[in-house]
């Protein structure tokens, strides 16, 4: 089953790092990715831009409205994510727990839906 | 001999649970799906045994025809199909005196109905739904909530079992600590609940105690060598063989130290003492284990007067580092009290009022008031009364500190 796993952070606090701490978490993420592509659970993984080059898109009265920043103002921004392939929620909880940023952010683990064949 | 409904219901508290958790695993985690084929075994029940007897297992009856609705059921679903197989190897119940289920179950079922993922209320509804067969109806009943709200809470926590993938397995051995520990949260909430009700017109919810204590009984045969789980248990008897004494004839509260302790039940705290002796002999030192030593304290204290103030105060100091939390600082400032004089618990009380952090609890006023009473500050121990009063939330309490504010005022 597939799972996403969403990094939330203070943008904010991330900024603020020195070099040498963005250069040790940097580490710290290529030790992971590197981890999960071995044990098969890597499917895919980005980081993103701040919530600074964000954009807003909606289709209203089929008129196109386009507004900067995110869709929603909220403490912790999304960051990046992995999705991976794990067996149970217990194993995708075990996976976001290795994340780097779980330790100063939050790691949003949500199942990808499946669509299951038809039955009888 | 017992009527058939009686046998029914005592089948329904005693084996509901563990034919649930069997069925659960056989159907592949479908929560809803195997208490319907369980359900639907007990009406058969209800419908037959009257006229064609009581079997002589009634458990394993109900376990071989909640397996065959099951079967029917697996036969109409394409991917059950395969599973059919192996639900026969796991109940070949042929004979119903054969049959058991395995414990391991039972298990599963405890921990997947407090997964951390589950929301606390949704954790508390499926356990006694699910491990003591409770109705939606009576959960909603204990919990004050309607049963329309309580049914969509059961209904989304099983969608998310599904969804989500909650897996039906004990946790693996590096998580189990942790998990267990949320096991123990849980059991705590119900009877917590059930002791100290925190809304409405009874002070205590005996029913609810009493599941929290078959839960407790169940985790402890299920994980006989944790600790904390023995603890939890003895804090759980200890203070439930005061129920008696608490409420007054009127429903009132009556404190500890104006409890009648022949109303206390002597072989539950017996049974408490026990489990504490079995937890300490185990190593406990956790939160729930220093609780319960407190509880014991009082327990064997054959009146108020003799009761050991200078080691729950230290018990207390312990517990406020275990789980720092106002309201513990605040039991730990009475306490103190006892041991040491009225004017060393209220400096402590004056801190926590100072820190803000109970702004709304209407037990800080109260203790602040009934210290001031004991070192003579009438004045300032009524207004301290009246300012409880506003924030207080039961019925009881309510009652309880108006009749010490009268009796202060007659003074």
């Amino acid at each position: 089953m597939k799972y996403l796993l969403m990094i939330y952070e203070n943008e904010k606090a991330a900024e603020a790092l020195s070099e040498a701490d963005v250069q040790r978490v940097m580490g710290e993420y290529g030790t992971f990715e590197e981890a999960i592509r071995q044990s098969g659970h890597f499917i895919s993984g980005e980081e993103l831009e701040p919530t600074a080059a964000a954009t807003t898109v909606r289709i209203r009265d089929g008129k196109r409205l386009t507004t900067d920043g995110p869709f929603a103002e909220t403490r912790e921004q999304l960051g990046g994510f992995f999705l991976v392939e794990a067996r149970d929620l217990d194993e995708a909880i075990g996976i976001a727990s290795r994340i780097p940023s779980a330790r100063s952010g939050s790691i949003e683990v949500r199942p990808v839906r499946e669509f299951a064949m038809p039955q009888d | 001999m017992m009527d058939t409904p009686s046998i029914l219901e005592r089948a329904h508290r005693e084996d509901y649970g563990r034919i649930v958790a069997t069925l659960i695993r056989v159907l592949d985690g479908d929560f809803s799906a195997a208490e319907e084929v369980v359900q639907d075994a007990f009406a058969a029940a209800l419908n037959q045994w009257p006229r064609e007897g009581v079997p002589r297992e009634p458990a394993g009856w109900l376990m071989r025809v909640a397996r065959n609705k099951a079967v029917d059921r697996m036969r109409r679903s394409a991917r059950l199909e395969a599973r059919v197989g192996e639900l026969e190897a796991v109940a070949p119940s042929v004979d119903d005196a054969g049959w058991q289920t395995l414990p391991d179950d039972s298990l599963r079922l405890l921990f997947t109905c407090c997964h951390p993922a589950l929301s606390p209320e949704a954790q508390v509804a499926l356990a006694l739904r699910c491990l003591c067969g409770l109705t939606t109806e009576q959960i909603a009943r204990a919990f004050l909530v309607s049963p329309a709200t309580l049914a969509q809470r059961l209904v989304r926590a099983q969608r998310k079992i599904r969804t989500a993938r909650i897996p039906y397995i004990i946790p693996e051995p590096e998580a189990l600590a942790e998990r267990t520990e949320g096991v123990l949260h849980t059991l705590y909430l119900v009877f917590s609940e059930g002791y100290a009700a925190t809304d409405g017109p009874a002070l205590l919810r005996v029913d609810l105690c009493e599941e929290a204590l078959r839960l407790a009984r169940l985790a402890r045969s299920l994980l006989p060598g944790d600790a904390e789980v023995a603890s939890l248990r003895a804090l759980m008897l200890l203070h439930h063989s005061r129920r008696r004494a608490r409420v007054a004839a009127d429903g009132g509260l009556v404190l500890l130290d104006r409890q009648d302790r022949s109303l206390w039940d002597g072989a539950q705290r017996d049974e408490g003492l026990a489990e504490l002796g079995a937890a300490l002999a185990m190593g406990a030192r956790g939160p729930y284990t220093v609780q319960a030593a407190i509880a014991a304290l009082h327990a064997q204290a054959p009146r108020a007067e003799d009761t050991d103030w200078a080691q729950i105060a230290a018990l207390y100091a312990r517990l406020v580092v275990l789980t720092p939390g106002p309201v513990v600082a605040l039991n730990h400032a009475a306490a103190v009290a006892m041991a040491r004089g009225p004017e060393h618990g209220l400096a402590l009380v004056d801190d926590l009022e100072a820190s803000g952090r109970l702004a709304d609890y209407h037990l800080l006023p109260a203790a602040r008031a009934d210290l001031l009473r004991r070192l003579g500050r009438k004045d300032e121990a009524v207004s301290a009364y009246r300012r409880a009063l506003a924030m207080v939330r039961t019925a009881p309490e309510r009652r309880f500190l108006e009749a010490r504010l009268r009796e202060l005022l007659a003074e």
